[in-house]
């Protein structure tokens, strides 16, 4: 018997490439293509009055400058709006390059296509634009202000509006014998992959067709975009994903202004043309994610149950609404967590900023559902003198209460309802794991040593694997080389690998002998795209359905050769053999010549194969009716809805006395994703999620001045943690299997990152004694703080039970 | 202002031993080393994340010594000793004890950071064979990576120290 692939920590086989140079990331293609390099706008909202690419033009090496005027048919339309929702009243989207007003700062307005990068960023230098500046919206406060507006067409900024309520809340709150409200803010951050976009596209003029490469999320998605945006049959393009160096949501988002323009542009100069974006592009003109204003009020009785919850939020959109508003309604129903309110309303308007687009990153709304949700909790076992965890197993969803319908709408426009979990089992484990209730003997000793320590917890629920549906192919060829391919991308997630070790499993076969290419419309036509979680989930269940068809058809030939029943049979390591009788068996590669009637004695397999072409029935056709040659199968998955995965984290912080410098000296993750197909690569996923987590609750923001300028836009001054920020992470894991799906799994990809802004808040109030309700937080902000709580403006907590002072010492 | 716009670049010949081996190409003087490397020499498994080095994903050797080749013009690399992660593995049949490491401990995901880690790391174990888990941090910390949340990455500077005495005692 070989040994289980699924469930085992196996080594990627993705890595051996990617470790000896051997990757191929976009940039890594076309060493003789023309690059492009763009003029983007210097000026948050302006009208461009002139443009003048006179000086630019005889630069040596520039073949093309393009600017709105040169675009035709449909690339000088609006960009699509990929998710329209009924309550995006004044939805926006923006064009491929800027026809007359911009909107925010990086705003393509002029496109240069040179013979080489250097030369046509020369170019760009000399291209004159002029504009007249326009009154600039930054900031939430100034958006729901409405002074001056982003957009003439939507009134009061607001893009969307948006409210869901279960049972009557205001009633429920009103009722309760206690009522608490909360202000609170979230700021911006972004996905800041390590490989920037990118586009690269050929043009056959004799074929009269296009291939491009994109550093992608979704490469069915900017295939068709593509093929829309430039009038041409779908057939005739081509899109592939190679190596991503890593997307995190920002590569979802298509298509971006270059994956139309570099096309175009490539056809029209019956050229090969490519971009890839730099560091500075990516800050100014890539999308950002996670600002909220968040206002809660809540009512509860003496245990801390939540009998009515009633949370307003204000979305930043930034400039445009192309991918929708999934953001705020995540937020606004992830919200939930593990806690079942009596009754629960939730409003939000999502605004227009002169800002870049707000589009999904790592978490998509969650880790801010999640700041509002945990800091209610905090509040309430303040406000009543209680222990945080227990407030919080008072409000958990039971585990004979799943599956749990929350009465809401999720992001995939299907019933909000959980399909398993076990929050207090998840609970126990955390509070074991961290030692909870040691704690407090553990803060009296960092006292008396000087040192001032909090605990923090924050909980969540994520939908992962949301649909519509993935599929996936599975091909034997005669050489027992098992070719799967399935149409979502890779990013870094080792996908290779997982969903080898699902067809290993399923079919019998060694790891070694499975190839799985992802991500290619060559391969795979019908595809979503990899975000929400949901790569393993849909991807990873299509291919299983697809690997039990194939494994069905080998045994049925088989069956036929070895004139046995094929429920007689089993596969091992590529052979199909009589379960008890290891003399009656053949390889999965002879099977495949066997399945192919129309054969030559070309290699081994098929002499193999010649000797069980037995007389068929002369009356019958070589391929029956309803059969296929060729060894192989299909199948996708659909799920009616979201599975949903959940965890629980919890970190011990420091905070300096003097300098408010912040340390996380421990980091605890309890993590439930259903099966595990491969922990190794899980934990790799918690570690990487938990690091851009601590970044968002520490480090990284957006600093936009008042007229929009991004002022941090550059890896100097955005500060995105090397390991000396990042915590040991202590992880632990609870497998409840999803009953939604043939593999019982859930997706993990976003989870380390959800709850850590809320853990990391939780702990510092804990650790200092009054509420903390903006984050990201920073020593200086910290500092102000205590001064503030020192002077009496910023009230206490009130645990009766405290004794750190906190007075700022200096 | 004088107009510049029809002279042509003047066009340098730049000379380097890459990974062993003499590689020359033209190149005008303000390429920098990382596009040299990358567009002009073909050796793309040299990343560039941020181009102003600060992420350090376009770490290469310069004689030995770790060095961001996106601050360096590729003139000025003129004779010198480079090596990039092409060159990391003694053999094509081998890797690296450092990549062996990292393909064991799951020091990546994505894979475009790492090349910068894996060059930066070799050096340092030349320095350093035995560090403590606080030294290997400390060793990777002027490193980006946005995926691993560099806990493996920790582990496999410690597993890549154990190689290298595993295959000397075994030698
Ligand atoms: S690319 Fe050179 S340090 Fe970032
Ligand atoms: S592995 Fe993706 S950036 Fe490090």
């Amino acid at each position: 018997m070989t040994t289980r692939m699924f469930g085992a920590p196996v080594h990627r086989t993705e890595d051996p490439r990617l470790v000896t140079g051997n990757g191929r990331y976009l940039d890594d293609l076309g060493h003789d293509a023309l690059a492009a390099a763009f003029v983007r706008s210097p000026y948050a909202h302006a009208r461009i009055t002139d443009i003048d690419v006179s000086e630019a033009i005889d630069v040596e090496g520039v073949v093309a400058i393009y600017t709105y005027e040169d675009l035709d048919g449909k690339t000088a339309e609006r960009l699509p709006l990929l998710i329209p929702h009924p309550t995006l009243t004044n939805p926006m989207t923006g064009y491929a390059l800027a026809p007359e007003l911009v909107n925010h700062v990086g705003e393509p307005v002029a496109m240069v296509v040179a013979t080489d990068r250097y030369v046509a960023e020369d170019a760009c230098e000399r291209i004159r634009v002029e504009y007249e500046q326009l009154p600039v919206v930054v900031g939430i406060e100034a958006a729901r202000s409405g002074e001056a507006l982003v957009h003439e067409e939507a009134p009061g900024n607001v893009a969307a509006h948006m409210v869901q309520e279960v049972g009557d809340t205001a009633a429920a709150i009103a009722a309760a014998p206690h009522r608490l409200t909360l202000a609170l803010e979230i700021e911006r951050s972004a996905c800041m992959p390590m490989e920037g976009k990118g586009v690269y596209a050929r043009w056959d003029s004799d074929e009269q067709s296009l291939r491009i490469y994109s550093s992608t999320q979704t490469s069915t998605g900017v295939r068709a975009a593509v093929a829309a945006k430039l009038g041409m049959p779908l057939a005739k393009v081509e899109c592939i994903a190679p190596d991503v160096g890593g997307g995190f949501g920002v590569k979802i988002m298509h298509p971006w202004p270059e994956e139309v323009l570099v096309p175009w542009a490539a056809r029209r100069l019956d050229a090969d043309v490519k971009w890839v974006e730099d560091r500075r592009e990516h800050f100014i003109s890539s999308a950002h994610e996670r600002g909220q204003l968040q206002d809660v009020e809540v009512g509860f009785d003496d245990e801390g149950r939540v009998l009515g919850l009633s949370v307003k939020l204000w979305h930043d959109n930034g400039a445009y609404t192309p991918y929708g508003i999934i953001v705020p309604i995540i937020t606004s129903t992830q919200l939930l967590g593990p806690y079942k309110p009596g009754a629960y309303k939730c409003e939000f308007w999502s605004l227009f900023t002169n800002t870049v687009i707000v589009t999904p990153y790592r978490g998509a709304g969650r880790p801010q559902g999640v700041y509002a949700m945990e800091r209610t909790m905090d509040a309430i076992a303040d406000y009543l003198g209680k222990d945080r965890a227990d407030v919080r197993s008072t409000n958990f969803i039971q585990p004979e209460e799943m599956p749990y319908d929350h009465g809401l709408l999720f992001q995939d426009g299907r019933p909000l309802m959980y399909d398993s979990g076990d929050f207090p089992a998840s609970l126990a484990k955390l509070k074991e794991l961290v030692g909870w209730d040691d704690f407090a003997a553990y803060r009296a000793e960092a006292e008396a040593a000087g040192r001032r320590v909090g605990l923090g917890i924050g909980c969540y629920v994520e939908g992962t694997g949301v649909g519509p549906y993935e599929g996936g192919h599975i091909q034997i060829e005669t050489t027992g080389r098992v070719n799967v391919s399935t149409g979502l991308t890779s990013q870094g997630q080792g996908h290779q690998t997982v969903f080898a070790q699902i067809v290993a499993e399923e079919l019998g076969v060694r790891m070694e002998d499975v190839h799985v290419t992802t991500g290619d419309t060559r391969r795979f036509q019908y595809a979503v795209g990899t975000f929400a979680s949901r790569a393993a989930v849909m991807s990873g269940n299509a291919i299983a359905l697809a690997a039990r068809n194939v494994r069905e058809k080998a045994l049925r030939i088989a069956g036929e050769a070895l004139e046995a029943d094929p429920g007689d049979l089993e596969i091992v390591d590529g052979i199909v053999r009589v379960k008890g009788d290891p003399e009656a068996q053949v390889a999965l590669s002879t099977i495949a010549v066997l399945s192919n009637p129309l054969r030559y004695a070309f290699d081994e397999s098929a002499k193999a194969a010649t000797q069980f072409a037995g007389t068929p029935d002369m009356d019958k056709p070589p391929v029956a009716d309803d059969e296929e040659p060729g060894l192989e199968g299909k199948d996708f998955y659909s799920p009616p809805r979201a599975t949903f995965a959940n965890g629980m984290h919890a970190a011990i912080v420091e905070t300096d006395p003097q300098t408010a410098e912040i340390t996380i000296l421990r980091y605890c993750v309890i993590h439930d994703c259903g099966r595990m197909i491969n922990p190794m690569i899980v934990e790799g996923q918690v570690h990487g999620g938990v690091a851009q987590g601590v970044g968002g609750a520490l480090y990284e923001r957006m600093a936009y001045d008042e007229a929009g300028q991004l002022l941090n836009a550059s890896f100097m001054d955005f500060l995105m943690p090397y390991a000396s920020e990042v915590p040991h992470v202590e992880t632990d894991h609870l497998e409840t299997p999803s009953p939604l799906n043939p593999l019982g799994i859930k997706g993990a990809g976003e989870a380390g990152c959800i709850p850590v802004t809320a853990v990391i808040a939780s702990a510092i109030e804990d650790a200092e004694g009054f509420p903390i309700t903006s984050m990201p937080i920073s020593p200086t902000e910290l500092w102000d703080l205590r001064h503030r709580h020192a002077a009496g403006e910023l009230p206490g907590l009130r645990r009766g039970s405290r004794t750190t002072t906190t007075a700022p010492t200096a | 202002m004088t107009d510049t716009t029809s002279t042509v670049e003047q066009q340098l010949e730049i000379t380097l031993r890459v990974n062993g081996v003499a590689r020359t190409a033209t190149a005008p003087a303000r390429r920098l080393l990382s596009d040299f490397l990358r567009h002009d020499l073909r050796l793309t498994g040299t990343h560039v994340g941020c181009e102003h080095g600060v992420c350090g994903a376009c770490t290469v050797l310069v004689d030995g010594q770790p060095m961001r080749s996106c601050l360096m013009f590729a003139v000025t690399a003129q004779d010198h000793e480079i090596t990039t992660v092409e060159g990391l593995a003694p053999d094509a049949e081998q890797m690296s004890p450092v990549q062996q490491a990292f393909t064991e401990c799951h020091g990546l995901q994505c894979g475009f950071c790492t090349p910068g880690f894996l060059t930066t790391i070799t050096a340092y174990l030349q320095e350093n064979p035995d560090p403590t888990e606080a030294e290997a941090r400390e060793c990777i910390s002027g490193n980006l990576c946005r995926c691993t949340g560099y806990q493996n990455i920790v582990k496999s500077v410690l597993r890549a120290a154990e190689i290298t005495h595993e295959r000397e005692a075994g030698a």
